[in-house]
């Protein structure tokens, strides 16, 4: 059966049908979840795709972390579900408290859509496995507040538990230590700069989204307690 | 008892120090430009003014506090300075 991915959609979100076309092709079967859900009940994974969720005012990600939704999604999430939170999907992740860290306006002020080259650094996260690590993967960035940061002593815990998903080859916006994309540390929720769901067509000049959309699927279908009811609050 | 008063609330949020603040940075080198010289540490941020209902400055003072730090300034990078300026008077 076809893993049931759902694609969670916020005011001003923009990347979902990208999402949702590259899931399909992918045979997985994807539809979209209003930020109003208060159940994310009968999904495999989900996705939060880019965008400008709630206009990205007052910090990307920062209204968009009160989204009912996102409880459900943190539910989900500590469960054991695979969340995938893609560039604005990723700040919305950090925001909510889901992943560690914060993203900034990249160094130099500089908004940067272009190909990206990443490299897989670890095969232990939803996004990556039965991924090589050490493989290069070409994968589109497109944003202006991807710059990732935190602290000294989060930086060192991510290092120490293979937390650090990929790095890019080429930093292009001084996120630290290159990072582009990490794990929490069930490692089942991953956040990520690039756009991999825009890499799934040599039309537009990669296919190695795939790769990493694909191995959400496989780990998608592995089942989950998150079907359970919602704990009444 | 006496109804709550509002309070204004100012409150500022920058980047912590540490932080790489490129738009002040880009401020900050612009200046000489248009002939204004010997600014430095120019700090970018933003700021919220708002009025909120307590009981007295003290307590104004710490739910702005909480609005400030649970809402408005991301800890992981940013840092805020609450100023309660004043009871509003309808």
């Amino acid at each position: 059966m076809a893993a049931r991915v759902g694609v969670v959609v916020f005011p001003g979100t923009n990347c979902e049908h990208d999402a949702v076309r590259a899931i399909e092709g992918l045979g997985g079967a994807a539809e979209l979840v209003w930020h109003g859900a208060t159940s994310v009940a009968g999904y495999d994974a989900l996705v939060l795709p880019g965008g400008f969720a709630h206009g990205d005012y007052l910090r990307p990600g920062a209204i968009a972390r009160f989204s009912p939704v996102m409880a459900a999604v943190a539910r989900f999430a500590s469960a054991g579900g695979p969340v995938v939170g893609i560039c604005n999907g990723f700040q919305v992740l950090t925001e909510a408290g889901l992943l560690p860290g914060a993203l900034q306006k990249n160094r130099g002020l500089r908004f940067v859509c272009a190909p990206a080259e990443v490299r897989v650094e670890t095969d232990r996260s939803v996004l990556t496995a039965g991924i090589e690590p050490g493989s290069v993967l070409s994968v589109p960035i497109n944003h202006f507040e991807g710059n990732y940061t935190c602290d000294e002593a989060t930086l060192a815990v991510l290092r120490a538990e293979d937390r650090i998903v990929l790095r890019y080859v080429d930093n292009p916006n001084g996120s630290v230590d290159g990072i582009a994309g990490i794990c929490n540390e069930g490692r089942n929720v991953v956040g990520l700069m690039p756009h991999p769901e825009r890499a799934v067509d040599p039309l537009t000049g990669s296919v190695d989204g795939a790769a990493l959309l694909g191995a959400l699927l496989r780990s998608a279908t592995r089942p989950t307690t998150a079907d359970a009811p919602p704990a009444v609050a | 008892m006496a109804p709550p008063q509002r309070y204004a609330v100012l409150v500022e949020v920058r980047l912590r120090p540490g932080i790489a603040d490129p738009q002040g940075a880009t401020i900050e080198r612009a200046l000489p430009a248009i002939g204004i010289d010997g600014v430095s540490g120019v700090r970018a941020g933003k700021a919220f003014r708002f009025e909120i209902e307590a009981d007295d400055e003290a307590a104004a003072l710490a739910r702005g506090t909480e609005v400030a730090d649970r809402v408005l300034a991301n800890p992981v990078i940013e840092e805020a300075t609450v100023t309660v300026a004043g009871r509003v008077t309808v």
